[in-house]
């Protein structure tokens, strides 16, 4: 294996990212499946809109229009915003913290094929023509009616999927714990670090209830379990609490490392430090610690008791004050900054006031008596559209314009980055601005259709507009990640001139092993201190260029999620077909056969050695890599 | 490949790395005896409760039972298993947080929740 560009054929290139452990290859393979994802769950947005368009429309049935609302909340939090995040702190993290690749690559890639296999999974639904229609909540008694394999869809594509993102969760957590460079203290670490950190803390403890939730469901759809069917002695109310225990943590899983996104942004185009980072590092552990406590205000109408719902109230508002602090953070670090307007730095200022909207509607909700008059309205819609389409995908787009250097080794045109900007900017706030309203109005979430002459009409027809100019933005980002592409500009270490953390010392993008000596890191904001001290190679290396070790690729994580993958049609057809047991047993052997082949066969890795490493940096220096 | 390099240890790292050896290893003994101390008084206070010894009621016994089971898993925790040695403080913080979820989740069901 070497590191000299060399033409390779289309199989040899394929079968090199099938297998590939290397951190970097395994982020742009998330951001790819995560935006194909996000493709899928847009168009079905904009299915949902344009039936919305006008009253007593009939563009989709009833029925097709529960499947697309389930399949687009579904497909966007957990497969397209997770998957696009976690392709970001696998390329990015890493380098950060100054690691030559995660702690686990074998369970990083096996990660990534769980997560893709899941997603086929649960999408395959629509070629069946049975699709997941409870909702993305799925509460238990209407999934355990839901007629057809649709909810089955569910329960096992997010199970795979779900195992994929547990994985990739321990993962970051053992390699921010044990990689990070010489001199790379906890207080040293970059704010996206921090939340990548703090959010796979959150998963590793809020992902393990939804796995019991989805197999307590798959045991009653497919198995004749009774877990939530009250008539057998079980608790329907239970999925609810369990999903929320899961699903509380879970918003937070999205939107922390949204935070440390717009963290880095904010510094690095304001060109000043981090304002207030101790605090910053607290809010982001506080709030970690507080989504654990607060699911029941998803369940205020359910009839918990006003003791219950008092306390939970309480808590909800209580994570207000941390965030509150984040934001103040961010406007004191803009203050007095030497401010670039970057396009990054445009979608983190515009992040600012629309996550703050979304924040307040957010404690408006978590007053328990308003929450009656709110709950499964279009308000409700309109806040958390507000928090994840004004927090996670402005973040997500943010830093797929910062990133895109440094993980492709091209610049977006800034230009149409901007235009990109605007179209989406104001078509996010034409949409959901005006759903607040509508929720005022009384117009309930999850219908198909509406009549006329209830005053909703305009409304509507606004909010419809908003969808087709998001999506107006979108197709340009898509048309300049092409342009850009087709072009090929290769852009230096530091494109945006004024990096801060250590990513940006390095080639982009960076050679596999990332760096060819260890870095020390000398304070916060590394980097901007080689800077300030004038130091030419911009690391200071923490040990001499000696070989270094790699892990081989291996096909067998991708061998391991497909056996699950069988092994899912099986359970789902077991029960009205002779062939369904069999392949449920033959998938799950056959993943099982890969575990021990993996167990016994040594993979020992292989070394690049320092000659090829000194080669490589005489090539970067030539700039002809 | 990088070559293996072997790094001798000097008589006084010897000597300290023996005295801490020896040190770990009284400790656990005693924690041992300690731990079986506590298993035998918890079974006695069982038998006396069995045979109607004054005093040894379930509401006594029941807690006490408890008590000591938290103080065997903490002991096994430090000392068997290490954590009161350096490098253990994230360990330590994952375990505690994982333990305060699953107290306090079940807690809120049984007090505010199903009541």
């Amino acid at each position: 294996m070497s590191s000299v560009a060399q033409k390779s054929g289309f199989g040899a290139t394929l079968w090199d990212w099938l297998t590939t452990v290397d951190h970097k290859k395994i982020g742009i393979l998330y951001l790819l499946g995560g935006l194909f994802f996000f493709v899928l769950g847009g168009i079905e947005a904009m299915i949902i809109r344009l039936q919305l368009i006008t009253p007593n429309n009939d563009l989709v049935s009833a029925g097709l229009f529960n499947d697309l609302i389930t399949m687009h909340g579904t497909t966007m939090i957990f497969l397209a915003a997770m998957p696009i995040l976690f392709g970001f702190m696998n390329a990015i993290m890493p380098l950060q913290i100054g690691a030559r690749d995660v702690a686990f690559p074998f369970i990083n890639s096996l990660g990534f094929w769980m997560f893709a296999f899941g997603g086929l999974f649960l999408n395959i639904s629509w070629l069946f023509g049975e699709v997941p229609d409870a909702g993305w909540t799925s509460y238990a008694s209407l999934s355990l009616h839901s007629p057809g394999h649709g909810v089955d869809f569910y329960a096992i594509g997010l199970q795979i999927a779900g195992g994929g993102t547990l994985m990739a969760g321990i993962n970051f957590l053992v390699t921010i714990i044990n990689m990070r460079a010489p001199g790379m203290t906890y207080m040293r670490m970059p704010l996206f670090t921090w939340t990548t950190f703090v959010a796979s803390a959150m998963i590793l403890f809020a992902f393990p209830p939804l796995t019991v939730g989805l197999f307590f469901l798959t045991f009653d759809r497919m198995f004749s379990g009774n877990f939530f069917d009250h008539t057998m002695g079980g608790n329907t109310i239970i999925w609810e609490h369990i999903f929320w225990i899961f699903g509380h943590p879970e918003v937070y899983i999205l939107i922390l490392p949204a935070f440390g996104i717009f963290s880095e942004i904010f510094s690095v185009f304001s060109r000043k430090r981090l304002f207030g980072y101790t605090a910053m590092v607290f809010a982001t552990v506080l709030i970690g610690f507080l989504g654990f406590m607060v699911w029941a205000h998803h369940m205020f109408t359910v009839g918990l008791g006003p003791t219950a719902n008092a306390i939970f109230a309480v808590a909800t508002m209580a994570i207000a004050v941390p965030t509150g602090v984040k934001i103040f953070n961010w406007l004191l670090t803009i203050w007095g900054g030497s401010i670039k307007v970057t396009t990054p730095m445009l979608y983190a200022l515009g992040f600012i006031p629309s996550f703050v909207m979304g924040g307040v509607t957010g404690v408006m909700q978590g007053a328990a008596p308003l929450d009656y008059q709110l709950h499964d309205s279009y308000f409700i819609v309109a806040h958390f559209h507000y928090v994840i389409v004004g927090g996670v995908v402005l973040a997500i787009f943010a830093g797929l314009h910062y990133w895109w250097p440094k993980m492709f080794g091209t610049i977006l045109n800034e230009f149409l980055g901007k235009i990109t900007f605007v179209f989406f900017f104001i078509g996010f706030h034409l949409t959901f601005l005006i759903q607040h309203w509508l929720g005022f109005w009384g117009m309930p979430r999850r219908v198909w259709t509406f009549m006329d002459g209830q005053g909703w009409n305009l409304a509507n027809f606004i909010s419809t507009i908003g969808a087709l100019l998001m999506a107006i933005g979108f197709t340009v980002m898509v048309i300049n990640i092409i342009m850009t592409t087709v072009k090929n500009e290769r852009v230096g270490n530091d494109p945006w001139g004024d990096g801060r953390t250590l990513e940006w010392a390095i080639p982009s993008p960076p050679p596999f092993y990332n760096f060819p000596a260890t870095p020390l890191i000398r304070g916060l904001d590394t980097l901007w201190v080689e800077k300030m001290e004038g130091s030419k190679e911009m690391i200071t290396p923490a040990e001499p260029i000696t070989d270094i070790h790699m892990p081989h690729g291996s096909i067998i994580p991708m061998l391991m999620s497909l056996g699950l993958f069988i092994a899912g049609f099986g359970a789902m057809f077991h029960q009205e077909t002779s062939w369904g047991l069999g392949v449920l047993i033959f998938g799950l052997a056959f993943t099982f056969v890969t575990m021990a082949t993996r167990s016994v066969k040594d993979d020992l890795g292989y070394y690049v050695t320092k000659e090829q490493i000194l080669q490589d940096q005489e090539n970067f220096k030539r700039g002809r890599n | 490949m990088s070559e293996v390099q072997m790094i001798k240890r000097s008589p006084a790292e010897q000597s300290l790395s023996q005295r801490r050896a020896k040190e770990s290893m009284r400790s656990q003994i005693a924690m041992f005896a300690l731990m079986i101390f506590l298993t035998l008084v918890s079974f006695s206070m069982v038998f006396a409760h069995l045979n109607d010894v004054a005093g040894f009621s379930k509401f006594f016994v029941i807690p006490t039972l408890f008590l000591f089971a938290a103080v065997q898993v903490g002991l096994q925790l430090y000392y068997f298993m290490h954590m009161n040695e350096k490098g253990h403080g994230v360990p330590q913080m994952f375990m505690f947080t994982g333990a305060m979820l699953g107290f306090l989740i079940p807690l809120t069901f049984v007090t505010i929740v199903w009541w």
